[in-house]
């Protein structure tokens, strides 16, 4: 079977617009996470990571685009221009497009938004940022909940592995809205501080904003210095709750099992894990059940959502991209707001910045719908 | 390329108030709107759910067209099956998404519900076949503007041929303002239709 590697990245994100600058600002222990008040996204004030929007506007007017873009292609679209100008991929009819997103333009539902409602269909997203950069091919719009940005890694693998593909370009974005703080809300899910993921005092979620963008690529050629082979990748159901996590953690379990087969490595290879913790009790609890049960409660683990918030359909790109760049500097970054162990399973919380030399990463979501994805990333030079 | 001995082995379709297997007409009713079709379909069926009426359309649709098919290869609760689903539509999950947007438009009239919202995702219908079923397997939502067979297939045949899944449920389930339409077929080893692009496309636009 063809090797894949993750090469090329950009994330578009409160912390920064590039991935080098996030990366420094995670190591600097800086959080995107602020106190937003905007009574047009919520009624109260709350915690998210927001891109500031003079920022946005005034780095998408640079691209000298033509026509009218929503918040969220304009991110898209800055993410994605860097890094098909950074690789010099032609955008021939063996290069795929990939949009990982749950809500796309949901903002467009609401009649106060500019924009006409029918923008909130994915697929015209997708032809959005398609025809913005001239793709020859159908644009793949994955929507899987949470889990979407890994398993948009584990798509592109598969599409270039089936001979599809030689190269696929995957887009992961998602927008704070008032239509996700309210269902969330809905299900009191949302924490009034800053989230702790894993912590004793943890109380919830903050959302969070991001495009992020990474180019999948078959040849060794081309790589920048912080690529990763993908070793393997797989997506199990729980098949027991559409709206919680499974109690046992089967679907995780599953996972990462059928994950570390294809990969052919066991616990001992993986020198850190770059978990989904969401900072809800019943997450963070099911992802400790399932990593003891496959003996990995040793290896060093870090939530990044302390960092960025949930960013939803673009979370498992956007920490599998942070998580490449502290491989390449042999950096673990700790799990920010955590202080005191807060679930029944030990785990080992990096809680400073440790100096390591790092070989092989698990990166894990879990999601809505029980889906759960599991990838396993090895650093391409040693 | 192992691809070319992958087969259908069955396929569904519900549309216009008519649900098909294998092109074997299983229950009409053209008076009805979707709302009491999917409702006495599911009775015709002897579908015996509860849960499915707390579903939405988007979910009750793509779950009784399941039901059909996977019924009779599920029953025996001590055997596991690696049956993948991967699923496609033009509209996501847009009915329901319309329905929480006009529960939060209105300050003096806001009432989000969890029971609405959480159905505000397309993959939650998969969630629901796969708790029926029990199946702890690869699930996938993809959106496109039209019916792809080629990406489906591609996706399907790699899912069997690394050995993710043993079979692969396949197809369209879509929900919006005017209509409603699902099609769905099972990728399997076995089978005496031949899997591939041509083939496929013949199944779905074949009325």
């Amino acid at each position: 079977m063809n090797k894949t590697y993750l090469s090329y990245n950009n994330i578009v994100s409160s912390l920064g617009f590039d991935s080098p600058t996030v990366v420094q600002k995670i190591h600097e222990g800086l959080s995107g996470v602020t106190l937003i008040e905007d009574e047009t996204l919520f009624p109260n004030p709350f915690y998210a990571s927001v891109i500031d929007s003079d920022y946005l506007g005034k780095a998408f007017e640079k691209l000298q685009p033509a026509g009218g873009y929503t918040r969220l292609e304009q991110m898209m679209i800055l993410s994605l221009d860097k890094i098909i100008k950074a690789s010099g991929v032609a955008l021939t009819d063996r290069v795929g497009l990939i949009l990982s997103t749950t809500k796309g333009n949901i903002d467009t539902l609401d009649p106060r938004n500019p924009m006409p409602a029918e923008r909130a269909y994915l697929g015209t997203l997708g032809h959005i940022i398609k025809n913005h950069f001239g793709f020859s091919t159908e644009p793949i719009v994955l929507s899987n909940a949470c889990v979407s940005g890994i398993l948009a890694i584990s798509t592109a693998k598969r599409f270039i592995s089936q001979g599809t593909f030689d190269q696929v370009f995957i887009v992961g974005g998602d927008i704070v809205s008032n239509f996700i703080l309210s269902g969330f809300n809905s299900f009191q899910a949302m924490s009034t501080l800053p989230c702790k993921p894993y912590c004793k005092q943890r109380s919830g979620i903050n959302i969070g904003e991001v495009a992020a963008s990474v180019l999948v690529n078959k040849d060794q050629d081309n790589l920048p210095p912080e690529a990763v082979e993908i070793l393997g990748e797989a997506s199990c159901n729980d098949a027991n709750h559409i709206s919680g996590p499974s109690r046992t953690g089967e679907g995780l379990y599953r996972s990462i099992l059928s994950a570390f087969k294809e990969a052919n490595v066991g616990p001992g290879d993986i020198d850190y894990i770059c978990a989904h913790g969401t900072a809800t009790i019943f997450n963070d609890e099911m992802e400790a059940i399932a990593l003891n049960r496959l003996g990995l409660d040793a290896v060093p683990l870090n939530s990044l959502k302390g960092y960025f918030g949930h960013t939803l359909g673009a979370s498992g790109l956007l920490e599998t991209i942070v998580s490449m760049h502290s491989l390449y500097h042999n950096t673990l970054y700790p799990s920010k707001g955590f202080t005191e162990l807060g679930v029944s399973q030990p785990l080992n919380i990096i809680t400073a910045p440790i100096a390591k030399d790092l070989n092989c990463f698990l990166k894990t979501a879990s999601g809505f719908g029980g889906c759960n994805t599991a990838a396993i990333f090895k650093k391409v030079r040693s | 390329m192992k691809a070319q001995h992958l087969k259908i082995k069955e396929y569904c379709k519900i549309s216009n108030n008519r649900v098909l297997l294998n092109d074997q007409l299983l229950y009409e009713d053209q008076g009805s709107d979707f709302t009491t079709f999917i409702k006495l379909a599911y009775k015709k069926m002897d579908t015996n759910y509860p849960k499915f009426f707390k579903m939405d359309d988007l979910s009750k649709l793509g779950f009784l067209a399941s039901d059909i098919l996977l019924k009779p290869m599920t029953q025996d609760a001590e055997i596991t099956k690696n049956i993948a689903l991967v699923f496609s539509n033009s509209a996501s999950s847009l009915q329901t998404d319309r329905k929480h947007q006009e529960s939060i438009v209105d300050k003096e009239n806001y009432f989000p519900s969890p029971a609405v919202f959480v159905y505000t995702l397309p993959n939650i219908c998969l969630g629901e076949i796969s708790i029926k079923h029990r199946l702890y397997s690869e699930n996938s939502f993809f959106i496109f503007n039209h019916f792809n067979a080629k990406y489906l297939h591609d996706y399907a045949s790699s899912l069997i041929e690394s050995e993710k899944a043993d079979e692969v449920l396949c197809g369209w389930i879509n929900c919006d303002v005017e209509d409603y339409e699902a099609f769905l077929y099972l990728v399997s080893k076995k089978g005496s239709i031949e899997h591939n692009k041509e083939e496929i496309i013949k199944l779905y636009t074949t009325k």
